[in-house]
């Protein structure tokens, strides 16, 4: 199995953020915690991404966004819901355009608490992730020999 | 096997190690100018291996017949020049290939896909004068096309062809994706175009794109080690010092300048270009 997990490409979207989770994401990226060196890219193109980064609840206007950046990211790929408003729509939950958190709409794997969320608990979360992408890449591989081979396979997790 | 065979053979298959090695350390580089870690001096290749095994997603199919045509007249490219035949033909090639990438780019309809790919059509437009200017300028020295010819000389052709290796280095930058002549595509995240002409390019086509790019780095390198080679064997390791030196240059100026509009970056490379390369050709002819 490809040692794929050395270059997880980020997406990161901003649902109805306040800002606060954008900056810290922002602030991974700068010398002082310099993410990069994890083999982190913030790409802006979900052709090319690996991992999800959202920030911020999900409202009834971005809700199908959300979906189509999902669905235009190639499989293998990870979720991550940075602060506590993309994990469950924080303290805008009861207003009336939240939905609620990601998981809402897409599948989320990493919940990322905070608010707003530290940049050492976005990178803890993103190496999280890592893994899980990992995982799902060794199994999208068998299940594309499977596929090729023309049998069904289950599996696990 | 004649020296030019090996030569060309060591061209096919270790172009991709030395570029994707190169941009390794580009990266690194980088990040120590921004004071930051950096990522490992591999991550190129984690990054090239972790595409060719994603998902194979695009949005047109021709996309990947277009990628693989820029991807096979590049490797011909290098491999003729490193063979030793005629250099004229090795840049026509070139810009063959380029011409692949170009329709690579507008082929899938994207907006921001198909400004970068005209941008890139007026890079080429941009680079080319200097590209033809240097072929001449090594016909007038060496009195012959042939790259096998012109690296048998007794004294090195920078010695008659200043001028024209600054244009040649100047052209670098933006055959090179570098700021701030990277208006086609760029390196960093959060341009106004995305990701310019390969914002389409997903996974395996990617991927290749990204060999591809360290094939026609390797190649251009060896253009400039034509520059400083001789029949001296000691010229070889001054070649290789002068190409790391031109790299570590375009990785400063990548550093620490801006991305420009393409109406200066015209303005600017065809005045280099006309002044450095031009005067030197005049200089050239009345001397030989």
């Amino acid at each position: 199995m490809a040692n794929i997990k050395r270059s997880p490409w980020l997406l990161h979207y901003d649902g109805s953020s306040c800002n606060g989770c954008d900056i810290e994401v922002l602030a991974c990226l700068t010398p002082v915690y310099d993410a990069e060196r994890l083999g982190v890219m913030n790409t802006g193109d979900p052709m090319q991404a690996d991992i999800l980064l959202i920030t911020g609840g999900v409202n009834a206007q971005n809700a199908p966004v959300v979906k189509q950046l999902y669905d235009q990211m190639p499989n293998p790929k990870v979720v991550v819901a940075v602060g506590v408003c993309a994990c469950t729509g924080g303290v805008f939950k009861d207003c009336y355009n939240i939905l609620g958190g990601a998981d809402t709409v897409i599948p989320v794997d990493v919940y990322v608490p905070g608010c707003a969320a530290r940049p050492q608990a976005i990178i803890d979360g993103i190496i999280q992730a890592v893994e899980i992408f990992q995982k799902r890449s060794d199994d999208y591989k068998v299940q594309e020999k499977a596929r090729k081979s023309g049998k069904e396979v289950q599996v696990n997790g | 096997m004649s020296k030019g065979l090996i030569l060309m053979l060591c061209y096919i298959f270790l172009a991709p190690l030395i570029g994707g090695l190169l941009e390794g350390f580009d990266r690194k580089i980088s990040a120590r100018m921004q004071r930051r870690v950096g990522p490992p001096l591999l991550q190129p290749f984690y990054d090239v291996i972790k595409l060719f095994n994603k998902e194979t997603i695009t949005v047109e199919i021709a996309q990947t017949f277009l990628i693989l045509t820029y991807f096979i007249l590049m490797v011909v490219t290098g491999a003729m020049f490193f063979l030793g035949s005629d250099i004229l033909m090795c840049f026509f090639v070139l810009s063959t290939a380029a011409t692949f990438l170009y329709f690579a780019g507008v082929i899938t309809s994207s907006p921001y896909s198909s400004v970068g790919a005209q941008r890139e059509l007026i890079q080429m437009m941009t680079y080319e004068p200097a590209v033809l200017l240097t072929c001449v300028g090594f016909y007038l020295a060496a009195g012959s096309f042939n790259v096998a010819d012109i690296a048998q000389t007794p004294i090195s052709y920078i010695a008659y062809l200043p001028g024209f290796f600054v244009a040649f280095v100047f052209i670098l930058t933006i055959k090179m994706r570098k700021s701030p002549f990277d208006t086609s595509a760029s390196h960093h995240m959060h341009q106004e175009l995305v990701k310019g002409i390969t914002t389409e390019m997903a996974s395996k086509n990617l991927a290749l794109f990204q060999v591809t790019e360290w094939y026609e780095n390797v190649f251009l390198m060896g253009v400039i080690g034509l520059f400083i080679i001789n029949t001296n064997p000691v010229s070889i390791a001054v070649a290789v010092a002068v190409i790391l030196l031109t790299y570590f240059l375009e990785i400063l100026i990548d550093n620490s300048s801006a991305r420009m509009k393409w109406q200066e970056m015209l303005k600017i490379t065809w005045g280099v270009t006309l002044f450095t390369a031009g005067v030197n050709l005049i200089i050239l002819m009345i001397v030989k």
